[in-house]
């Protein structure tokens, strides 16, 4: 399923798409940053409640598909530009990180 | 074989949003040079733990990194205030990072594991008061 795919069947609020037909591949679910730098992989649908410029570069540097962000959190408009000139995939949803990733592996499986 | 490349960086230690731009900066060089995804990945999560460490630890800081034919040679040299015990300090686990730094998703004490984990050879000098360089290599087969 393509990054696009996802976000229109989980009803996600597209922050910045630059690269929506990518395929995904698996999930990852976490807010520690250097854990899920060494756990998620690439093409996962990364889903977190963290928010800060930092995710970006974890996202760019795992290669994960796209960065679902959890239960409505706030993003400052720099970590929207910043994603969008690194390719990052980015959305919010109102969702929480336990229903957006079983929905997710629903649809993934 | 052509010439080492190399690759320097000044991480900034004061502004904290820019933290992982040296990281990204060498995968994407690293990706331009056609090496296999997994030793990209390996360099991005030694790389980047580094790095952050230079800028939540040790107010900034200088990355180096050598791309040879048999291997990748990170350098990362700053001058802040040192690993008093550096055993402890690799210890999964373990981080001194205060709450402000943990707010942001960092402090999970995972850093120095990650690079001794993901890096074929890693090395820790440090003298407190003066500052700490850690260097790491990861083997081309
Ligand atoms: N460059 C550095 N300068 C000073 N102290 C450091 C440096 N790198 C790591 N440390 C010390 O080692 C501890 C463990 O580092 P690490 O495993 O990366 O965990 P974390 O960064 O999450 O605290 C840090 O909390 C800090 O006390
Ligand atoms: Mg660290």
């Amino acid at each position: 399923m393509t990054v696009e795919a996802l976000a229109d069947k989980l009803s996600l609020t597209t922050l910045c798409m630059p690269e929506g037909d990518r395929e995904i591949e698996g999930g990852y679910c976490g807010d520690l940053l250097s854990w899920v730098m060494s756990r998620a992989k690439s093409g996962d649908a990364w889903v977190t409640i963290m928010t800060n410029i930092n995710v970006v570069a974890v996202a760019s540097l795992t290669d994960c598909a796209c960065v679902i962000l959890a239960e409505s959190a706030e993003v400052e408009p720099a970590v929207v530009e910043k994603a969008k000139s690194q390719g990052v995939n980015l959305f919010v949803s109102e969702k929480d990180s336990f229903i957006l990733c079983a929905q997710i592996g629903a649809l993934l499986s | 074989m052509s010439d080492a490349v190399t690759l320097h960086f000044d991480v900034d230690g004061e502004n904290f949003t820019s933290a992982g731009e040296a990281s990204v900066q060498v995968k994407k060089t690293l990706r331009q040079m056609g090496f296999p995804p997994d030793v990209i990945r390996r360099v991005s999560i030694a790389m980047y733990e580094g790095e952050i460490n230079m800028v939540i630890h040790a107010g900034g800081g200088k990355a180096d990194v050598t791309v040879d034919s048999d291997k990748i040679h990170i350098v990362l040299a700053d001058k802040g205030p040192g690993i008093a015990d550096i055993e402890l300090a690799m210890q999964e686990g373990y981080s001194t990072a205060k709450d402000n730094i943990r707010s942001l998703g960092f402090g999970a004490g995972m850093g120095l594991p990650n690079m001794k984990r993901y890096s074929d050879h890693m090395q820790v000098e440090s003298a407190v008061g003066k500052g700490t360089t850690i260097t790491m290599d990861i083997y081309l087969s």
